[in-house]
């Protein structure tokens, strides 16, 4: 004992010496980490090397160029495997959706059911290509902008048709504009078939109407509510019950295109003129023209271009990158920038990196079981053949992918996230994720629901790489408690110790 | 439960206001003789559930003219409401509760809610959380401010919330935990093992947040492994229970009867957004009252002996609105009906002042007023049932209107 003290001492002094020139070393490791943490999901040990390579401010303005970054032959190789993802929103429907009668025969309930196990395909493979983008993708601030807008404009899978289109909602809305034009995210969510049926727009109609019937004979508020909400003004951002009235009037008609339509048969959502209401409106103290689609088209240009929308869409973006609590000035700036660029996310973005705030931030940001389980997956370097334990632990961490139910999609803050409860379970992942406990490797090789899988030897992970990525940033305390346990769980405590649980 | 018998059941008192009564006695809520500490389980159902057709108003014409396609009929009439005072009946759905309602466990207060009038979801379950209706910035939730004006040491064992997140109402300085009940609830966890743990330890030796966290959590696993455990064993005789809602409600109430440290519990459920197809004595609503009401009647026998010593309160960010929309279902409203079921509860009544439905007694002309502020409701509870203080209950509703400063005396003697 006494000798290893002796050891330490000398370590210690030795350190103590040299300490100039490894602070300012630790610092670019921590700055390289910082901007892994932020712009991807945590770093894996290829990216790290990479970025300490290029240098940061490179690796930044790379990532806001994703088109021009090439996707590893894996990931090409695994999305290519996905029978369901290329799929349009009226093929969806047509495949997976409810049964029809034919000719006027109706399904059986055996029929039903075996269409039902044959739609969870399609989700299943949304999820998949989900985690299999954020793990493997070099696209990184791709991917972390797909989950920051997915959760700003969320859907459910669990709400009628959206099981079915909840990927195409991501690929064909949001994914294309995540670093594009605001305004142009918003129009493609608000026509995406998938918002239509989760926020009941489908519905929307002008009582009395030629079009109002059935389900659908009178306004309903919810989407235009939460238009206005959650999607662009915020809260406080001044609009009142009656301009949510009127917004669901202007947005009347805008609807799922009904399975077997002799009218745009190719396309899944529609304008439907013979709900629409016509009559002149006043939207947030502005005169609307009855010009049918149109006048929805201008409200949403109306809502997207507002000073609140902004300040709300500046807040949450430095919320996700800097902190809790984002410094206000910080705030300020991006929502000049918003207003300045009409709203373009990868300008707002560039002054976001640019900024001291963002690069003060480090580790202030604790991770949400999302951003949790897919950086330790990246960290650790192994393969991932078998997605299903972790999807299934986002769920046991109250996170399921797809499974959030309501419009304000899933928080990132500590406070949404921390909790007794969270801490062990982190630390049971870590443990069975460092053991070789999760069999993330084993291959699928279909069966029913296709959970069937090869046999796996588990192996324990290598801790030596997560040194490596980590050594030089851990807290002095959490190298203590690695390096003064047993070699067999290094790896567990790095993954479960309260640096790994920030970002 | 003599002892209680004895006290007659009186008739509530009003608030200040003249709004709110009180559904208790004052004598009924002394601890009982062995010492048993008073109990708390509030479920908060997340997405506005629509109270006028959980507590239908079924003696206002207006309701049933608001509501061609949604509206309950009235009892006696096929598939109507059940009969529960002379104007209001229950929802069908919910007949599993008659039983707490004929014995007098089970009351109601309606037209209750927040005053703010935000019709937001999100703001509004932050009011009802944080306790300080309109006030967003309140860091803590009222829960919490409550474990910290109970007596005792805190130990977060204290506050128990079902699932796998802690939410804002038990948000603060107070430890309290968070339990996924449910089949997996007493598998062992490598954390478990000692050597494990000595080592995890050493990682959250310091006092941030994820330090107190992850310690809190420790202890609680530590504390409730052994209650987990038993509970299982009591309910199945080993063998996994199901993973339904009235499986966990039936759990936690045994978990409570077994351990008397739990002092409050809190549990969410969503889903109670029907703005499309809300259904009236089927659909919708009626899929998702009838397993509230299986579950709300598997908590109380679960508690067993406890529930005698247990209040539990049911309440909803906002009501939805009296008119049905143009899609048979109702968007954001305002006043609610709150739930409250307890052993000792002065149950078997309506409280609260009914506004009533016609067009000028609505709020803003659409929703039914709110005549009893959630907090008013609540501190009526809270203040005999755990004993506080007027200070105290103030300290867990601060600024709440001048009702419930009052209210430890109208509890009367």
């Amino acid at each position: 004992m006494s000798s290893r003290y002796a050891g330490l001492l000398g370590a210690a002094c030795l350190l103590l010496l040299l300490l100039p020139m490894r602070a300012g070393a630790a610092d670019s490791d921590r700055q390289v980490i910082h901007v892994l943490n932020r712009l991807a999901f945590g770093p894996t040990l290829d990216d790290f090397n990479y970025v300490k390579l290029i240098g940061v401010e490179r690796y930044v303005a790379e990532q806001l160029e994703p088109e021009a970054i090439d996707e590893p032959i894996e990931l090409r190789f695994r999305l290519a495997q996905l029978t369901t993802l290329g799929l349009g929103a009226v093929e969806l429907r047509g495949l997976y959706g409810p049964l029809r009668p034919v000719a006027g025969v109706k399904p059986s309930v055996d029929e039903i059911r075996a269409q039902q196990a044959r739609a969870r395909l399609v989700v299943r493979e949304a999820a998949e290509a989900r985690i299999l983008k954020a793990v493997l993708s070099r696209r990184q601030l791709q991917q972390v902008m797909v989950n920051f807008w997915f959760n700003h404009f969320n859907i459910f899978s669990g709400k009628g048709l959206d099981r079915v289109w909840i990927g195409n909602y991501e690929d064909q809305a949001i994914r294309p504009h995540a670093l594009g034009r605001f305004r142009d995210l918003l129009l493609a969510v608000a026509q995406h078939p998938a918002m239509l049926v989760y926020l009941d727009n489908t519905e929307d109609a002008a009582p009395g109407s030629p079009g109002a019937r059935g389900a659908a004979s009178g306004l309903n508020e919810n989407f235009a509510r939460e238009v206005m909400e959650l999607h662009t003004l915020g809260v406080n951002g001044g609009y009142t019950q009656g301009d949510v009235v009127t917004l669901a009037r202007v947005l009347t008609g805008w609807r799922v295109n009904p399975p077997g339509s002799e009218k745009f048969p190719e396309v899944a959502a529609i304008f439907d003129g013979t709900r629409h209401d016509y009559s002149p409106k006043v939207f947030l103290g502005r005169k609307l023209d009855a010009r049918g689609r149109a006048e929805g088209e201008e409200a949403l240009d109306i809502l997207a271009s507002s000073p609140a929308t902004a300040h709300h869409i500046a807040y949450e973006l430095a919320q996700y990158f800097v902190a809790d609590a984002p410094p206000p000035a910080l705030v300020d700036r991006l929502a000049a920038r918003f207003l300045a660029t009409g709203g373009d996310i990868r300008q707002v973005l560039q002054t976001l990196f640019a900024s001291p705030e963002f690069w003060d931030s480090a580790g202030q940001k604790y991770k949400t079981p999302y951003e949790y389980v897919i950086s330790a997956v990246r960290a650790a370097g192994v393969p991932v053949n078998n997605l299903r334990p972790l999807i299934g632990w986002m769920s046991r961490f109250g996170m399921p992918l797809y499974g959030c139910q309501t419009p304000d999609g899933y928080a990132n803050t500590q406070q949404a996230w921390l909790s007794p409860n969270a801490a062990i379970q982190r630390v049971s992942f870590a443990i069975a994720l460092a053991g070789g406990g999760l069999p993330i490797g084993a291959l699928p090789v279909g069966g029913e629901d296709g959970a069937a899988l090869l046999p796996h030897r588990p192996d324990p992970i290598d801790p030596a790489p997560l040194e490596e990525i980590f050594g030089a940033s851990l807290s002095r305390s959490t190298r203590a408690a690695v390096e003064a346990a047993p070699g067999g769980l290094r790896a567990a405590l790095i993954f479960g110790s309260p640096d790994f649980m920030r970002r | 439960m003599a002892r209680r018998r004895s006290i007659p059941r009186r008739f509530l008192l009003k608030a200040v206001s003249g709004a709110a009564l009180l559904p208790f006695g004052h004598m009924a809520w002394a601890a009982s003789a062995d010492g048993d500490p008073p109990r708390l389980i509030v479920l908060l159902l997340r997405g506005a559930v629509d109270g006028l057709n959980v507590v239908v108003p079924y003696g206002e014409a207006a309701y049933y003219s608001a509501r061609p396609t949604i509206a309950i009929a009235r009892p006696g009439e096929p598939e109507g409401a059940l009969a529960l005072d002379g104007r209001f009946g229950l929802h069908p759905a919910l007949a599993s509760l008659l039983p707490l309602w004929r014995a007098e466990t089970l009351a109601f207060i309606h037209a209750a809610g927040s005053p703010d009038p935000n019709r937001s979801h999100f703001e509004a379950q932050r009011y009802i959380e944080n306790g300080t209706p309109g006030d967003s910035a309140t860091p803590d939730g009222w829960m919490n401010r409550l474990l910290q004006v109970l007596p005792g040491r805190r130990d977060p064992t204290e506050a128990l919330s079902v699932g796998p997140i802690l939410p804002r109402i038990l948000d603060g300085a107070a430890p309290s935990t968070n339990l996924p009940l449910g089949p997996n609830a007493a598998r062992a966890l490598p954390i478990d093992r000692p050597q494990i743990a000595a080592a995890f330890d050493r990682l959250y030796a310091g006092d941030d947040a994820l330090d107190r966290a992850y310690r809190e959590g420790r202890q609680a696993r530590t504390e409730l492994l052994g209650d987990l455990a038993r509970e299982q064993a009591i309910a199945a005789g080993g063998a996994p229970p199901p993973s339904s809602f009235a499986a966990r409600a039936g759990q936690l109430g045994r978990l409570l009867d077994g351990d008397p440290r739990i002092r409050l519990a809190f549990i969410a459920l969503g889903g109670w957004d029907t703005h499309v197809d809300q259904g009236s004595h089927a659909g919708q609503l009626a899929n998702r009252l009838r397993p509230l009401g299986e579950g709300l009647a598997a908590l109380t026998q679960g508690l067993g002996r406890t529930w005698r010593d247990t209040v539990i309160v049911v309440l909803s960010e906002f009501g939805r609105t009296v008119h049905e929309n143009g899609d048979r279902g109702t968007d954001h409203g305002h006043g609610n009906v709150i739930w409250v079921a307890g052993g000792a509860v002065r149950g078997g009544r309506i409280y609260g002042d009914w506004p009533g439905l016609a067009a000028a007694q609505l709020y803003q002309r659409r929703d039914l007023a709110v005549t009893t502020d959630f907090r008013t409701a609540l501190a009526a509870i809270l203040g005999p049932h755990l004993h506080l203080s007027d200070r105290q209950l103030d300290r867990v509703f601060p600024g709440a209107p001048p009702g419930v400063s009052g209210l430890g005396q109208l509890a009367g003697a």
